[in-house]
């Protein structure tokens, strides 16, 4: 590698509310400033490929793969991570239904799943089954078979619209 | 009585509370190994090999030692001892010294300031290597003798040969109305847990090491380390962090834990490795592939009189787990259904691939399958309904098998029962042996018209199909030989009330730190989230042997138990004595001690810990579990035993496209026998976890290897090995049947891993429901089912699967009398053979 492409630029942008100012080697990922830099260890990579959405955060608003964003290209923009996602000790309604039903096993995906459902509850506050299934499609899970997560976003977006929502007896205790 | 059971009415046992972990991992605070960053720390690369078979003849580190930002390289001189999990397997390096073995072996490790520059270094090391033949299937394995990859086993490239036979399956066969062979063959495939693994190491001045590591069985660790460094084992401390997911893969100890370790050692710095996607392929440890025969014997009513099982497992380029392996795939054939005579032979070879190893349902799910798929071939031959067919014959609970594997309850009849009603199977269940392709598609089937048999119960295309199997919970025996418990936990009872569970035992998503916390929780009547649990530390925890073979409920459930039936015994004392109240009087429940005859006189949880804290001391206990004792003791029983087997029993219904050969998985009906749910919300996850990745088995995932050298990985990433996304998860419906054990903690019994196990066999069965064609072989992808297809179009064998085993030598088998024979579970006397 030549020294020169190793000179660290300077970037700010919104994170998780409130402006940072970093300066890092030019090639990092978002997500490699984000860990390394930043020092939010919440954002997650399963492959830093694009291949598995592990590292999934929102940036304006829009999920993305953070390990195939450059970190020069946050710039002046809002970048959402797991960290970011409760409201001061008040945790967002997908982390309480994702942690109460057991969608997190072993929880290293989870903060790519919580930041994509996030954003699918945020453009469609009741999505079916299907729309649920298509928009997580892109996240790998290999601890939960993806049951519980689906449960925990239809929990969330019914307590989000204000509803009343039974979860089904046999989601928690098997069918009778 | 199951133990923990003195404690009734249950308040926390049977509850879905969410997992004492569950919120940090659900806002980013959970650390795992590789978010681990200390001041100065270095990072490690590892220099892995491309050739699959070659000796080393020369390496070359100036070039990269010479890069600025390198602080340290070692090879394999520096780590001349070898280890492996089993004493019997000590056949790795750290970083390999005059051989590779398979493509991704180590052979160097840089430590340098940044990961860039090691990544760098890492490239400039020069290796120098002469080419050996390659040795890359189980045939070859079998008849090419040199080279040899290892120079210990049972002879050439043979890792391991098993040979038992349990009562006279000659005599057995003899009294068969049937008697039917099959051949199968399960191809490999991997774990691919979320988390690529991670180590880091660091040295303290004091020289003390410290490792932190995503790693499942930490105590192993702990010992490969202190041999391989020769540094006493009271100087180094393993820490295992939250994994992100094992399911088995993390169960060796690994070469990056070794060199991250040493490196540390060298540089007085803290070193981290984290392995790339690809080489978390490498480390593998997964799942064999085997090649199977099973013949068996069967009255016309479906009751077996014998089974020959034969097993050839393709073990990669190291021992691993692989002699247990070779063991399991012919262990719980006989824990089903009722087996009389039953003969086991198994071989493992070496190969140059990526090792395998454990993962979940550890060399079961090979055999499982193929037993399942030949019971419903077996059916069909006697007209016989395959659900009925094992319903008929279980293994009676509180008995012996024919192996010597003691069974304790056993719910696998109430488990068939639920998933035939639940699925309504006898309303679409017949035998379709003419089961056609759907009319739209008569064209393309040769112009023949459509033909659907009169009675068939689903429309053409669809199809049902069952299979059921069982899962040990914890093995009897622990690797390395010992009288020592499997598992301790240690209680810390402070006196502000505080309560701190410690336990060996590391939590790798199926939520065994919860489980510490609601076990100890209900037995001293305080709240789960009242508790701190610490776990997986070898410096303040004391030995859990880690979380594999689904024994962590079981095993650190019962020491939990007994740990705070003994704290509990000493706060009762102490209340008693204040409250002036017989000792058989005192309850504790809602945070409370007190009088069950005058509910109203009592203390609070934290007075009574003072209360016992001013009588006896400081408040510590400790609990230990080992478990009983197996009736087996000849050579090879050491694996099977267990204190108790989880059973379960699955309805798989299928959608197979005749034009495609797409086989999509509907909906899985699946009843477990869990004994006892401690958490029933978190059974059920590991029931749909087990179901999903049993589903992906069947249908895409396989450690595929080129085809112009056969040991070169075909795609060692998660976009090409093909796993199910949301898109092809199905759906699932679970029973939870509850028939309490009494070996375990509350009648509770393992779930992590027998729930996979009925999956593949009963797509595999479907598929052949839906279009009559049988797919001996896993996965059942597109193409074998499209082929199978065109076969059967053209009035050939319409099977897809291997058609032979090996004809090999097998050693004369051990003979152990059964004990319906009056055997005492030990081998006959060997008779001397005159040739």
């Amino acid at each position: 590698m030549q020294n020169g492409t190793k000179t660290k630029k300077h970037v700010s942008f919104t994170l998780n509310g409130e402006s940072v100012e970093v300066a890092f080697a030019p090639h990092k990922t978002l997500l490699e400033v984000l860990r390394e830099d930043l020092g939010l260890t919440g954002t997650k990579h399963g492959c830093e490929l694009g291949e598995c959405g592990t590292c999934t955060v929102l940036v304006d608003g829009r999920s993305i793969l953070s390990c195939l964003m450059l970190g020069l290209d946050a710039e002046g923009r809002e970048v959402t991570t797991i960290e970011g996602m409760a409201d001061g000790a008040e945790l967002h309604p997908l982390q309480q239904t994702f942690a109460d039903l057991g969608a997190a096993q072993c929880g290293y995906c989870s903060p790519g799943f919580l930041l994509a459902a996030k954003e699918l509850l945020e453009r469609n506050s009741k999505p079916t089954r299907d729309e649920i299934k298509e928009t997580l499609s892109g996240n790998l899970c290999r601890c939960t078979g993806y049951i519980k997560i689906y449960e925990a976003v239809e929990l969330a977006a019914a307590r989000m619209r204000g509803e009343e929502f039974e979860l089904p007896r046999e989601s928690v205790y098997g069918c009778e | 009585m199951q133990n923990g059971s003195k404690t009734k009415p249950l308040k926390v046992v049977g509850k879905p509370f969410r997992k004492v972990d569950a919120r940090a991992k659900c806002t980013g605070q959970t650390k795992f190994a590789d978010d681990i960053f200390l001041p100065r720390m270095l990072y490690c690369k590892i220099l892995r090999s491309h050739e699959p078979h070659a000796l080393i003849k020369k390496i070359d580190i100036a070039k990269a030692l010479a890069l600025p930002g390198v602080i340290s390289i070692i090879t394999g001189r520096d780590l001349p001892i070898s280890y492996g999990i089993l004493p019997v397997s000590q056949d790795e390096h750290a970083l390999c010294i005059d051989k590779v073995r398979f493509i991704g072996d180590p052979v160097a490790a840089v430590a340098a300031i940044d990961e860039d520059v090691a990544f760098d270094a890492m490239n400039l090391i020069e290796v120098e290597y002469e080419r050996l033949q390659t040795i890359s299937s189980i045939e070859e394995g079998l008849m090419v003798e040199e080279p040899r990859i290892h120079d210990y086993g049972d002879g050439g490239n043979v890792h391991k040969k098993v040979s038992l036979e349990f009562g006279d399956v000659d005599e057995g066969f003899a009294q068969a109305d049937l008697v039917r062979e099959d051949t199968f063959f399960y191809e490999g495939n991997t774990h691919l847990p979320m988390e690529q693994h991670a180590a880091v190491a660091y040295f303290d001045t004091d020289e003390k090491l410290t490792l932190w590591s995503s790693t499942q069985t930490p105590h192993y660790v702990h010992r490969a380390l202190a041999k391989v460094l020769e540094m006493p084992a009271s100087h180094i401390r393993v820490i295992a962090t939250p994994n992100g997911g094992g399911f088995g893969g993390k169960s060796d100890p690994f070469n990056h834990e070794v060199v991250v370790s040493k490196l540390a050692i060298i540089s007085g710095r803290p070193v981290k490795c984290t392995l790339t996607r690809e080489e978390v392929f490498y480390c593998h440890r997964g799942r064999h592939p085997v090649l199977m025969h099973v013949k068996t014997g069967v009255k016309k009513d479906g009751a077996i009189t014998a089974m020959h099982f034969t097993s050839f497992l393709d073990g990669g380029a190291y021992g691993s787990y692989g002699v247990a392996s070779t063991f399991y795939t012919g262990a719980l054939q006989t824990v089903t259904y009722d087996v009389p005579r039953y003969k086991f032979q198994g071989a493992r070879v070496f190969t140059n691939k990526p090792p395998c190893g454990p993962k979940r349902g550890h060399g079961t799910p090979q055999p499982r399958y193929a037993l399942e798929v030949h019971l419903d071939k077996i059916a069909e031959e006697l007209n016989l309904d395959p659900a009925k067919i094992r319903k008929a014959h279980l293994v009676k609970p509180n008995s012996v098998t024919a192996n010597y594997l003691r069974i304790g309850s056993m719910g696998l009849g109430a488990c068939i029962d639920k998933v035939v009603e639940g699925s309504d199977w006898k309303n679409k269940f017949v035998w379709n042996r003419d089961a056609a392709v759907p009319a739209a598609d008569s064209e393309r089937a040769g112009g023949m018209p459509a033909y659907q048999p009169a009675d068939r119960k689903l429309p053409c295309g669809k199809g049902i199909g069952i299979a059921c199997s069982s899962y040990i919970c914890g093995a009897g025996l622990p690797i390395y030989w010992n009288n020592m418990p499997q598992s301790g936990v240690q209680l810390r009872l402070d006196r502000q009330g505080g309560v701190c569970v410690m336990c060996g035992s590391i939590d790798i998503g199926q939520g065994s730190d919860s489980i510490l916390a609601y076990i100890v929780a209900e037995v001293l009547g305080i709240d789960p989230f009242d508790i701190r649990v610490v776990t997986a530390d070898t410096d303040l925890t004391p030995v859990d042997l880690g979380s594999y073979s689904s024994r962590v409920t079981l095993m650190t459930g019962n020491a939990a138990i007994q740990a705070a039936e003994r704290a509990r015994e000493l706060l009762t004392l102490a209340v008693a004595e204040k409250l002036q109240a017989p000792i058989e009087n005192i309850s504790f429940a809602e945070r409370r001690v007190f009088d069950v005859e005058n509910p109203e006189t009592g203390v609070t949880f934290a007075e009574a810990v003072v209360l016992a804290e001013s009588k006896f001391g400081t408040i510590g206990t400790v609990g230990s579990y080992t478990p009983p004792r197996s009736p087996g003791k000849y050579k090879g029983a050491g694996v099977g035993p267990s204190p108790a087997y989880s059973y379960s029993a699955a309805v798989a219904e299928v959608d197979v496209d005749p034009a495609t050969g797409i086989v999509t998985v509907e909906r899985i009906w699946i009843a477990h026998d869990i004994g006892k749910s401690i958490n029933p919300a978190l059974v059920m996850g590991q029931v749909e976890g087990s179901v999903y990745m049993g589903l992906g088995e069947v249908l895409m995932e396989e450690m595929a290897y080129r085809a112009n050298r056969n040991v070169v990985h075909k795609f060692p990433s998660m976009l090409e090995y093909k796993s199910p996304t949301t898109m092809e998860m199905c759906d699932v419906k679970t029973y939870l049947i509850e028939d309490p054990d009494p070996n375990g903690p509350f009648g509770a019994k393992e779930v992590g891993q027998g729930p996979l196990l009925p999956v593949p066999p009963a797509i595999a069965n479907a598929v052949y429901n839906a279009v009559g064609v049988r797919i001996d072989e896993i996965p059942i992808t597109p193409e074998k089912v499209l082929k199978a297809l065109r076969e059967k179009d053209r009035g050939r064998n319409s099977r897809f699967g291997p058609e032979s085993v090996p004809s090999i030598v097998w050693p004369e088998p051990l003979r152990v009398p059964t004990p319906a024979e009056g055997g005492d579970g030990r081998e006959l006397p060997r008779v001397a053979v005159h040739s």
